[in-house]
This record gives structure tokens, sequence and C-alpha cells, in this order.
């Protein structure tokens, strides 16, 4: 369950102050599948950054599962990003030069789980990601824009996180795999998964079962999809 | 996370930045290994030093004109040139100081050699046959002087076994060859051991003729420029010492010691101003060590903070997916110590095989000292555990997102 209450980031670069969102408030609820569209600028980034505990509003509240996010130590919230949450971030952020099943191994390491486990969970999500298998040994950095985009995915699923944050998951793939990727979105929804997704793609939004519209760091709109 | 998973991502992560580990680690050995070598050469000099002044003889007592001034007086240039001792000297001390066991008059000057076409030119030493056992020489082939040669001031000579090689050829038959010294013929009756050694007093490069011989035909006078006396035993040096001073001022008719025209020195006098020169040597040396080294910690400083964007990064995104600052600050802390270390161990290889090439190339013994391996090894520790760990300390403290955007 998440719940924002007027969230407000602002950020000093040089001497001018910027606010990037302006009291956002919403509440998602457990298994629930949510996109976020807006157009580029609006905050989404901004937005998900905070609901993952990576960021930290300037004011405001967020509960997560009704714990007040910003009230937690370091290492509550480290446990929180271990164990709760999976996230895709819209530049990958992979470990340079390190394989494809390291990199998606990484937080099973910090999850205390043993080696050999390791690698065949991270096998299995890098398959559930619509990775070739023949790419699993190659170096983050020999990837397509794609594939990059995928082992971003596959790295957030291998915890088997309850809450998945992903923004803009299907930006840098075909029509194909990015189907794949929806697919295995809608399948961990179906198992209670709460899911939330930045994407720029109408189509891609009509997957959720409910879309929330930022526009210039305010939610705009947040509506059902019909299906 | 355990333990095992720590050092194999320092594993992973050392050799995903080959170049980066590489050069961290050879900052670091040659920092240490440079001290190590520094000062293992500086001792070993040293070492050398000493027992090269030891092996010109045990308990020796050495008399020699001029007065006395100080530490350092005896390696002087000085030493020698006034004409203030004589052979009367030297037999007043051989007859009359009991504690001289053995006394040799010596007369030391530079002459040109010549034998059959091929010369050199060397320090000629006249001197008595009590010079084997004051100065532990040792006669290889032939005969040393006697006292029959003294007395009856003949020409003959005894070679030191470099001198021999410049002359003869290397191990070329010397005895009962002719040389001519300063143009006098002299017959060569025996060659002297090896006793190793260099510089200006080699006791391999040396002639030696009967004093006699050498104050008629060679220098002209009875002045002489040294005695050397072998004490009785060791714990008599210092009487011995004071009774030749006193002797001696009697003679020269000198009552106030202080004002006394020559000197008197043991080996322990000469050992104790050699070592001043020699800890300046090792001080040199460790003083260029120690620029290595700082400049070898730089290069590991650079290397660390160079790659503080990239590792931040690094740490913004190990934190997003999960690790807290402990499992952070024991990756980065322990993959500094396996730096070090790893150049810490190959710096003291270094540095001793290093010491070892000295030791057979250049002749010093080097010796490789556990407090300059301890110094060494501490310094560059500290610069790596500092510089490796502290910036990643630090970034374990930002936010995820901050540290990931982190340039
Ligand atoms: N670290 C930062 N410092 C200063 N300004 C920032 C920072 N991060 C984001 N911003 C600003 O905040 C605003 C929102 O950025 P954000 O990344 O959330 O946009 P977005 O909605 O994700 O856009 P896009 O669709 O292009 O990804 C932008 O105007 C951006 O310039
Ligand atoms: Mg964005």
């Amino acid at each position: 369950m998440i719940e924002v209450k007027n969230i407000i980031k602002n950020y000093h670069t040089g001497d001018v102050d910027f606010q990037a969102l302006k009291g956002v408030t919403f509440t998602i609820k457990d298994g629930e599948y949510v996109a976020i569209m807006g157009p580029s600028g609006s905050g989404k980034s901004t937005l998900m950054h905070i609901l993952g505990a990576l960021d930290t509003s300037s004011s405001g509240t967020y509960l997560l599962d009704g714990k007040d996010v910003s009230k937690l130590s370091e290492e509550e919230l480290a446990k929180i990003r271990k164990e709760k949450i999976g996230f895709v971030f819209q530049s990958f952020n992979l470990l340079p030069r390190t394989s494809v099943i390291r990199n998606v191994a990484l937080p099973l390491l910090y999850a205390g789980v043993p080696k050999v486990e390791r690698e065949k969970i991270a096998k299995e999500s890098l398959i559930k990601a619509g990775m070739d298998e023949e790419h699993f040994n190659h170096l983050s950095n020999q990837l397509s824009g794609g594939q990059m985009q995928r082992v971003a995915i596959a790295r957030a699923l291998v915890n088997n996180p309850s809450l998945i944050l992903a923004d803009e998951p299907t930006g840098n793939l075909d029509t194909q795999t990015g189907e794949v990727v929806l697919g295995t979105f809608k399948q961990l929804n179906e198992k209670g998964h709460t899911i939330l997704l930045i994407t720029h793609e109408h189509d891609v939004a009509m997957h959720a079962n409910r879309i929330i519209y930022i526009r210039d760091g305010l939610v705009l709109k947040d509506e059902a999809v019909k299906h | 996370m355990k333990i095992i998973d720590v050092f194999e991502e320092i594993y992973w992560s050392l050799s995903a930045n080959k170049v980066r580990s590489f050069l961290t680690v050879l900052g670091i050995v040659i920092g240490i290994g440079s001290v190590i070598a520094m000062v293992a050469v500086g001792q070993g000099a040293s070492s050398n030093i000493q027992t090269s002044i030891q092996s010109a003889g045990s308990n020796l007592v050495t008399v020699s004109p001029g007065a006395p001034r100080g530490a350092g007086t005896q390696v002087s240039a000085g030493r020698g040139s006034a004409q203030t001792l004589t052979q009367a000297d030297a037999d007043a001390i051989k007859s009359s100081v009991t504690l001289a066991k053995a006394t040799s008059p010596e007369t030391t000057k530079r002459y040109q050699v010549t034998a059959k076409g091929l010369n050199t030119n060397t320090s000629i030493i006249g001197t008595v046959a009590d010079y084997l056992n004051v100065h532990n020489v040792q006669i290889g082939e032939g005969a040393f002087i006697n006292s029959q040669n003294v007395e009856s001031l003949n020409k003959v000579a005894v070679l030191g076994p470099s001198t021999r090689d410049d002359l003869f050829g290397v191990g070329g038959t010397a005895v009962g060859q002719t040389i001519k010294i300063n143009k006098i013929e002299f017959k060569v009756i025996g060659v002297t051991v090896a006793k190793g050694g260099s510089g200006f007093n080699n006791p391999d490069d040396t002639i030696y003729v009967p004093i006699s011989t050498a104050q008629h035909f060679l220098a002209g006078g009875t002045f002489i420029t040294s005695i050397g006396i072998e004490a009785v035993d060791a714990n008599s040096m210092d009487s011995l010492k004071q009774e030749i001073t006193n002797l001696l001022l009697e003679r020269h008719k000198i009552s106030d010691a202080t004002l006394a025209d020559f000197s008197v020195l043991t080996q322990a006098d000469i050992l104790a101003s050699a070592s001043t020169i020699t800890n300046t040597l090792t001080y040199l040396l460790a003083s260029i060590a120690g620029i290595s080294l700082l400049v070898g910690g730089i290069g590991i400083m650079n290397m660390m903070l160079t790659t503080v964007t990239e590792r931040t990064r690094e740490i913004g995104l190990r934190k997003a997916i999960g690790a807290d600052k402990s499992d952070i600050s024991m990756q980065f802390l322990l993959e500094a110590v396996t730096l070090t270390f790893t150049g810490g161990v190959l710096g003291v290889v270094l540095g001793w095989l290093l010491s070892l090439a000295v030791t057979k190339f250049a002749g010093i013994a080097g010796q490789v000292s556990f407090s300059a391996v301890g110094l060494a090894f501490g310094v560059s520790a500290l610069i790596g555990i500092v510089f490796g760990y502290y910036p990643a300390r630090r970034a374990a403290r930002l936010n995820p997102i901050d540290a990931l955007r982190y340039e």
C-alpha cells in the first residue's frame, strides 16, 4: 500500500531553486497495476525515485505499508529496497564491465542467497525479461540499449519484490520484446505484485488498470482503465 | 552478506578494472620495494665498511703523526703528512711498551711500479715482519719480509694479489721476478692472500718492502707514516693506548697532551668515526627511498581519487538494489586491504631481490631490515586504506540517487 500526501521535491541547482514536484497526492493499493504518464520533465522519474526509497522528498508524507518512509533509518531503508522493491532505472544503471548474469544476481548477493541458487534465479529472471540465453555471459557494456533494458528489468524482478517500479521499461524495446516484458508484468500482477510503470506510450499504459497523469509536478488526472 | 561473497565481489571488481588495480599495486610495490632496497644497501654498506676496518687487524692501535683534531681526523687527507714520527719512536715502543704484542712501523707512499713493460701506480708500504701479525695479513706464495731483509736493506718486495695481477697478469707468477719501484729494481719474494676490500686503502693493491729499504732508497729520511701496534688482548686496548701516548709525549717533550704532535687511535675510535659517515649514507638513502615511497603514495592516491566518480555511482547502484552501509564499507575496506597487501608483499619481494642484486653485482652485502619492511608496509597500507576506503565511506552515506548522479 502506497500513500503519498502533498509530496514536494525541490532541487537546488546553483542559486536557482526548482520545484520538480509541487504537492503530489494519491494512494495505490496492493496488487494494483498503475501506469504513470506525462510529458518529459514533468517529474515522473523524481516521483518514482521517492516511491522507491532511493531519494527523499522535501516535504509531504510517504507511507509504505503504513510506515513513514521519511522517518526510517538508513538500515531500514536498505532493508526495504532489498526486500520489497524492484526498481528499473530509466538509464538502466548496470554495473560496468560486469557480466549480465552477475548484474542480475547482484540483489540476491545482498539478500544473502547462496551462490548456486543466485545463478539459477538470475537466469529464470532473465528469461522472464525476454533476454536470449546467448547473451547471459556478455559484459554489460557489450549490450544494445534494448538488451540493457531487459537486464535492468531482470535485475528488478530477481528478488521477487512485492512492489515493482519501472521507469519506461519498454522505451528501448521493439513491440515484440515489449510484449514479452509486459506479459511478465501482467503475470506478476496476477500473482499479487504491485506494479507501477512510467511510459510515454498509450498502448503500454493500456496494459495497466489505472493511469495517473502528471504535469508540471502535479497530478493532472487519475483514472481507471476500461478494458 | 557473507564474507566469502564479499571476497568474490572484490575479485570481480578488481579484475573488471585491471588497469586501475595494476597501477595501484604498482605504486605500492615501487614505494615499498625502493625503501627496502635502499635501506638494505645503506646498512650493507655500513657493515661492509665496519668489517673492512675490523679486518685491518684485531686489537690494533695505530699511531699517526700530526695532531689529533677530533673525530674524522684519522681518515682525513692530512694523516701521515706531518713528519713527527721517527723510527726511533717505533723502536722505543717496541722495546718499552709492555702491552704491545707486535709493533709494525710503516712508511707508506705511492710510486710508479713497472715490471716487464706493465706498470701500475700503487702504495708502497715499508714495514717489518710483524706487519703480518698486526694487520692480519697472510702470505700466499713465497715469504714475507723478515728481520734479515730489514737489517741488510734488501731490495725485496711482497705484492698484494691485485698488484700481482696488474703487473704479471691475473694469477701470473711473480715470485722470483724483478719489478722496478721508482726506477729501482726489487726482487719479488712473496704474494699475500687476498683480503677483499676496495678504495684507497685496499690491502690487496699494495707492495710491501723492508722499512729500512723504503727509508733509504725511496723516501729518504727516517720518518715513518704510521705505527701499527697489536695489543696483547682486547681488554688492554685502552691501557695500551695510554702507555703509548705517555711514552711518545715524554719522547717528544710535550707536557700538555692536547698539544700532542701525534695521534693514537684504536680500532674502536676508527669504527666510531666511520659509523658517523655510514649513518649519513644510510640516512641519505633512506630519504631518497622516502621520496619514492611518497611518489608511490601519491600514485595510489591519484588512482583512488580519479575513480571516485565511477565508484560513487557503483556505490549508489549497490545501495539502490539493497546493499546497506556496512556491506559497502566492508567491501571497499577489504578491497583496499587486498590491494595494499598484494602490493606490499610484492614490494617486499622486489626490495629483497634488488638488495640481492646489489649484493651480487656491487659487492655490498644488502641487509633487509625488519624496521624498513614494517615502515614501508605501514605507510603504503595507510595510504591505500585511507584513499581507498575514505571516498567509499563518504559515498556510502549519500542516498542512492545522489550517489548515482555524482560527478
Ligand atoms: N538532480 C536534479 N537537479 C536539478 N534538477 C533536476 C534533477 N533531477 C531532475 N531535475 C528536474 O526536475 C524535473 C523533473 O525531472 P524528471 O527526471 O522527474 O522528469 P521526467 O518526468 O522523468 O522526464 P522524462 O520523461 O524525460 O524522463 C526536470 O525539469 C529536471 O530538469
Ligand atoms: Mg524520467
